[in-house]
């Protein structure tokens, strides 16, 4: 048994619990940690530019690989600065440790410098938190903190550590637990048979079936199950922005996207659907359109997850089952196949002869302009064409996140990184670093716009340091996108604040001065081969700053207080 | 609808402060509060009333199954049970009144548990419709202070709140 410190303890309780990277910014609270992570070599530590980056970094990391993301921050401003990078992550269920620094124990509470009450700050953001009062607690409550990030519904875990739990003086005798058991807290087990076979029974009966799919398919590793389940039923089915992925996009029963800005079938048939079967959803304001008493009005709702608060808190459920997708698929897939009955085919072709009248709409065409101008849609289906649909793409949150999940159709799960319901903008650049660590061979794209962008672009610096050949497709369009958007549609195109087009920097030198490689594309002639130049230079970030077409809404689009069938089709359109 | 839920929980700082925190950030309300250890030192029972829907009663206590802290909860009012809040009341007592509170408390069964010459401080159990008709009967004139402990309770026969 070694004598460790605390600081040595928990380096070697994050290696022992299998971490092998973690996204940091030092400080005075936290130099303990930070000298036993000089005298190791087992965990990676990657110093960010703000520990906001450190957050979204080791969140895209965790989207990416399925393992729980590690940021440490030192306390005060370090710790807040974490902030949004936590609920970030908590809005998503995304599994995440953060380790904080505190003032010493003996400091706590009387204002200190860089002193904030970091378990109460970050409380209603986290699924738990920690403070660690004595060195030898660091082994269980680093256990502790991973087992509920990655178990359940995930979520981020604060530990927050005075410096003196980690002084290098006060050693004990480390020990890392085997497993923990917690009475207050258990994991769902899997999905009640007698609720399945109630599910299974509706969807055999079911005339006008839907399947909607969303991010906990993707964190409950169901996306194979779920595929099978799909196909063998052919059902339609939708993803929601968070489950892009889950379901193969090229395939003929994917509907697309759904919600505010999802395509006109994936809308219609949600609306006009007698069952529907929502998997590792929680009929977000984003799908159900704020007013719930119009959504699916014919639809028995059989609704899935593993969190039973998220099951009929907005909408009723009428077969409400509880437990993890993959438990609940495989059960579902074995008690179909010992089913003589089989689905009503005569009604589903009567269904998808309706959807393939739908789908005629062609709601996601693009009208290319005549004048060379760059549309936002093409740029990113040129991505798409040149990355062969393959690429881990993150996002950051407005226009260009929307043209991103709905023009890069994905065909694999964790590939589509965004932030889907705190909607942080400065999320894409940082969530990119984390992805291209964990797959440095794999393309790491970031299709962001100008004013995202801004909001993290010092990571520039980091991504020289560590060599991170990331690109970075800026949609440019000289304006706050989505923002104008509302402006023209609800405030009679009032651009209160969403324009700064004199003050934008150039981001070509930008991106130059931070030793990388910028190219700007400014028309539609030059779009693909300069697209092409720049994902040619795979040992090198990027910055492709393309400006495209200012006037471009984001269609279709929902209409407020609407049902899901109530959409604006185009700026003269609508359902 | 208004609800008794009762919660065990692990006894360990900021436990309390992630379960009063979930009612704010929910935008559910409490109207009284109560905890303390239990006979296992390491859990607390937290006693609490609330109002709302069914479906909103369901969120909470889901929500509050979720708390990490939150070993186990029970909705008392769910089936039979026993509530008794405690009351510390002081009031005004002089002259004639002195008797006419001192018959009030009695038919009430409170004690009266310190007095000075112009004052009586009562203590009070019961429910909290019980407590408020107390106040209503002495006038709201004569009280000077009030001390509530908010509603605890348990449930009638085998059933128990345990590990």
């Amino acid at each position: 048994m070694d004598q460790l410190s605390g600081g040595e303890a928990l380096l070697r309780a994050l290696h022992d619990e299998g971490v092998e990277i973690i996204f940091g910014y030092p400080g005075g609270a936290v130099l303990h940690i930070y000298d036993a992570i000089f005298n190791q070599d087992k965990v990676e530590h990657i110093l960010v530019r703000h520990e906001q980056a450190a957050t979204h970094a080791a969140d895209g990391y965790a989207r990416g690989t399925g393992k729980p993301g590690v940021v440490l921050v030192t306390s005060g401003p370090g710790a807040t600065n974490a902030i949004t990078g936590i609920a970030t992550a908590y809005m998503d269920s995304i599994p995440m440790v953060v380790i904080s620094g505190q003032v010493e124990s003996r400091m706590i509470g009387t204002d200190g410098f860089q002193e904030t009450d970091m378990v109460g700050v970050s409380r209603p953001i986290v699924k738990h938190s920690f403070m660690v009062q004595n060195p030898s607690d660091i082994p269980f409550i680093v256990k502790k903190a991973f087992h509920i990030a990655t178990t359940g519904r995930p979520g981020p875990v604060v530990i927050d550590i005075p410096k003196d739990v980690t002084d290098p003086k006060t050693k004990f005798d480390y020990e890392y637990p085997a497993d923990i058991k917690m009475r207050s807290y258990s994991i769902p087990a899997k999905g009640h048979s007698g609720q399945i076979k109630k599910a299974v029974d509706a969807l055999m009966a079911a005339k006008r079936p839907m399947i909607y799919a969303g991010g906990g398919v993707i964190q409950g590793e169901g996306s194979q199950l779920l595929t099978k389940l799909a196909r063998k039923l052919g059902f339609p089915i939708t993803n929601t922005l968070m489950g892009l992925g889950a379901y193969p996009a090229s395939d003929k029963q994917f509907l697309g996207m759904l919600g505010m800005h999802g395509t006109y079938e994936a809308n219609m048939s949600m609306h006009y659907s007698d069952v529907l079967l929502a998997i590792g959803v929680r009929f977000d304001d984003r799908v159900t359109n704020s007013d719930v008493t119009k959504f699916c009005p014919d639809a028995t709702i059989l609704h899935v997850d593993i969190d039973p608060a998220s099951i009929s808190k907005t909408v009723t459920a009428d077969v409400p089952i509880v437990g993890s997708v993959t438990s609940v698929l495989e059960e579902m897939l074995s008690q179909i196949a010992l089913l003589k009955q089989k689905v009503d085919k005569k009604s589903l072709k009567v269904w998808w002869d309706q959807i393939e009248q739908w789908r005629e709409k062609d709601s996601l065409a693009v009208t290319p302009s005549t004048d060379g101008t760059i549309k936002p849609q093409e740029v990113v289906q040129a991505v798409f064409e040149i990355t062969k649909g393959d690429a881990y793409v993150s996002s950051d949150v407005g226009q260009h996140q929307m043209f991103a999940a709905q023009y890069y159709g994905f065909d694999k799960p964790r590939r589509w990184i965004n932030s889907g319901g705190l909607g942080t903008m400065g999320f894409g650049f940082p969530a990119a670093m984390g992805i291209q660590l964990a797959f440095p061979d794999s393309v790491s794209v970031c299709i962001t716009g100008e004013g995202s962008f801004q909001m993290n672009l010092q990571e520039l610096a980091t991504c020289m340091q560590y060599k991170l050949p990331v690109k970075i497709v800026c949609l440019n369009n000289r304006a706050l996108g989505m923002v104008k958007q509302w402006q023209d549609m609800q405030y009679g195109g009032r651009y209160s604040h969403s324009t700064y087009e004199e003050s934008l920097p150039d981001f070509v030198k930008l991106a130059e001065a931070y030793g990388h490689v910028g190219i700007r594309i400014e028309d539609k002639s030059e779009l693909d081969a300069k697209l092409r130049e720049a994902f040619s230079l795979t040992d090198k970030l990027v910055f492709i700053d393309v400006l495209v077409d200012p006037e471009e809404h984001v269609y279709p689009m929902a209409i407020k207080g609407g049902a899901m069938k109530d959409m604006i089709l185009s700026k003269s359109e609508r359902t | 609808m208004r609800r008794i839920i009762s919660v065990l929980m692990e006894n360990e700082p900021g436990a309390l402060s992630r379960v009063v925190g979930l009612f704010s950030q929910r935008n559910y309300n409490i109207d009284s509060l109560t905890v303390a250890p239990t006979e296992d030192k390491s859990l607390s029972r937290l006693t609490l009333t609330t109002s709302g829907d069914e479906r909103r009663i369901e969120q909470v206590t889901k929500h509050l199954n979720k708390l990490v802290d939150v070993v186990k909860l029970v909705d008392l009012t769910e089936g039979a049970h026993i509530e008794r809040e405690l009351m510390l009341i002081k009031v005004k007592a002089s002259g004639a009144q002195r008797a006419e509170v001192k018959r009030t408390t009695d038919i009430f069964r409170g004690q009266i548990v310190d007095l000075t010459n112009s004052v009586f401080s009562i203590q009070l159990t019961g429910t909290s419709d019980k407590l408020d008709a107390f106040i209503t009967a002495l006038g709201e004139s004569v009280v000077l202070e009030v001390a509530r402990t908010g509603v605890s309770g348990i449930s009638r026969g085998e059933k128990v709140l345990a590990l």
